[in-house]
């Protein structure tokens, strides 16, 4: 879908900082049905995130990264993490003022790393300031680069379930007990009809949201479309708040959070980076004996459940000034004057960390339930 | 204990709030026609002399009931055709000397504002000697713009005491129908930041009802298929 729209949309925009701002426009207004097109793209990158964390959170709850499909989980992680940059690619070429300065915020992450950095941003933006020349080459990664770099890892990630099969909410490997006969697996069902049927339900409850969003809601309250977006990008003006679209924000939490050292803000961007890549370790990091939560112990649920909630809040945090619930009083001895969501933010990030560095210990420790060799119901 | 700490941060964070301006609600119903017509009227005629609303052509005015002859005769003034955009002829390197800022473009000012901004934006101005204009506006403190509509509303002045507007002079309208207008050009601005939204709307409930209407469908062939499963 995002390719489709993506194509209508190209044959209108002008990846051109002159004129990409009224390029949007001229299709939201003049453009037949533009605007539908146009809702579509932009509602459909935020959607396909939230299906992506969707799935995630599957995979982590039923344990379908584990042996032996580590490989399948490595690709999945792969596709994460090339979606965040078509998208952070995508949402400079509007051309708004968040648009703008978005991309110099994440473009200037590059900047901090030491010795290398401020090169290796001037090298990414192709300019000593997001630009004309940024423009033109994050449109090139958006439209085609990263469209086929993730369409191979689509398939590489077909391929590789292909390989070990779909895990199952009881993590029971159905391929154990096969009929004799046949060697057909006799907990499994053939994917069509049984799924095509089951997913176009799911499609069609998906499409419900999807299109209430696009005709009713398409700024999803400034969510999905930020205000600040309708002002042209403007070099000179910064606004008093950047913030990334919403499903970087847990990550940008993360980057506020940690505390400069020595007036450098790398600490910041690596604990980022590494909120991300951290994901791809998650296979090797849970010594569990069991896949499905249905048969992991308390533990397990306990982290999980403050993983998930310290995921929101910290999404919640990087959508918002960090000075929004005020200063702590100077009374209180080392707090005095921190900002109070910095320092939440600050206890979920650990908590957000914890759950993957403390993963060895808690699977192993953990009371699991016997799994048994049949898939229930 | 964790969990209780969260609560209890979660809590205790609802007695910071953060400082903001009172805007007032602005009554904006897209589907009055007379209404929006008096805002493009009044935008015209006002707004327009230094605002431009480059993305938007006089002829989509058209949607909002006026025939082509009325927007020819009534609301075009600079010689411009029906088919162009609404784009002032003052360069923006004149406006930036002579009030210190280029007025922005409106086209789409009620999305990146919000129409509650405009609104109250409008009916903040007041008298005040020490800036440039002698000009200036609660919503937005320091503001370049001069009041345009004060032969309208008349002049109000700041208590430095109680911090509301007080009446200094009457204009042609009183306060009543001075909202009234502001409300009007509010709604024609939230209009004119999205021509279609009107159309969008309608077209979702269409949409909306066939996808039910689907679900509906996909459901029971799930059922149907599934039934053999045990």
């Amino acid at each position: 879908m995002q390719i489709l729209t993506g194509i209508f949309l190209t044959m209108y925009y002008k990846p051109d900082a002159a004129q990409a701002f009224a390029s949007v426009e001229f299709i939201m207004r003049d453009v037949s049905f533009g605007w539908l097109i146009r809702y579509m793209h932009s509602t459909g990158a935020s959607l396909f995130f939230v299906v992506i964390y969707l799935h995630m959170f599957r995979g982590l709850m039923y344990g379908s990264y584990k042996k032996p499909r580590e490989l399948l989980w490595l690709f999945g992680v792969a596709i994460f993490l090339l979606l965040m940059a078509e998208s952070f690619f995508g949402y400079l070429l509007p051309w708004g003022q968040m648009s703008y300065w978005g991309a110099q915020v994440i473009v200037n992450l590059f900047a901090t790393i030491p010795f290398i950095g401020p090169d290796l941003a001037e090298w990414v933006r192709g300019d000593y300031l997001v630009s004309d020349a940024t423009l033109n080459r994050f449109f090139a990664f958006h439209v085609i680069a990263l469209p086929l770099a993730l369409a191979g890892l689509i398939m590489c990630h077909l391929v590789a379930l292909h390989e070990v099969g779909s895990n199952n909410p009881d993590g029971v490997e159905i391929k154990d007990t096969k009929d004799k006969k046949t060697g057909i697996p006799l907990d499994g069902i053939p994917f069509h009809p049984y799924y095509t049927v089951k997913d176009l339900t799911g499609l069609t409850v998906f499409l419900i949201v999807f299109a209430s969003i696009i005709f009713f809601a398409p700024e999803m309250g400034g969510y999905f479309l930020e205000a600040n977006n309708f002002v042209p990008a403007d070099p000179l003006v910064t606004p008093s708040h950047i913030a990334p679209t919403w499903y970087f924000t847990p990550f940008y939490s993360i980057l506020r959070a940690v505390p400069p050292i020595l007036g450098s803000q790398f600490p910041g961007v690596a604990a980022m980076g590494l909120s991300v890549l951290i994901f791809f370790f998650v296979p090797w990091l849970d010594k569990s004996k069991v896949r499905s939560i249905r048969y992991k112990g308390i533990l397990y649920k306990k982290w999980l459940a403050a993983f998930v909630v310290s995921f929101i809040i910290l999404g919640y945090l990087g959508t918002v000034p960090s000075n929004i619930w005020g200063q702590f009083s100077s009374i209180i001895p080392l707090l005095g004057g921190v900002d109070v969501a910095t320092f939440v933010a600050r206890i979920f990030t650990l908590v957000y960390f914890a759950f993957f560095i403390m993963m060895p210990i808690y699977s192993k420790k953990d009371v699991t339930k016997k799994v048994p060799k049949r898939v229930t119901m | 204990m964790r969990f209780f700490i969260i609560i209890f941060l979660f809590i205790s964070s609802f007695s910071f709030s953060a400082e903001n301006i009172e805007l007032s609600k602005a009554p904006v119903d897209l589907t009055d026609n007379q209404s929006l017509q008096r805002g493009a009227r009044t935008f015209t005629n006002y707004c327009l002399n230094c605002h431009s609303a480059k993305y938007m052509r006089y002829s989509n005015l058209q949607d909002i009931g006026l025939s082509a002859e009325t927007i020819k005769n009534d609301l075009l003034f600079t010689g411009n055709k029906i088919g162009d955009t609404m784009s002032v002829n003052m360069s923006m390197k004149d406006s930036k000397k002579w009030f210190g800022a280029s007025p922005p473009d409106l086209s789409v000012v009620a999305r990146s504002r919000g129409a509650d901004w405009i609104y109250s934006y409008m009916r903040g101005f007041y008298r005040d000697p020490t800036r440039p204009m002698g000009w200036n506006n609660t919503v937005y403190v320091n503001s370049a713009m001069p009041h345009i509509l004060w032969e309208l509303e008349g002049e109000k002045i700041l208590n430095p005491k109680t911090k509301k507007l007080e009446k200094f002079s009457s204009g042609k309208l009183n306060a009543k129908e001075y909202d009234a207008t502001i409300a009007d050009l509010t709604n024609y601005l939230v209009y004119m930041s999205e021509p279609d939204q009107l159309k969008r709307k309608k077209m979702g409930y269409y949409v909306i009802g066939f996808l039910l209407l689907l679900l509906f469908l996909t459901i029971n062939l799930k059922k149907e298929y599934w039934r053999d499963i045990k």
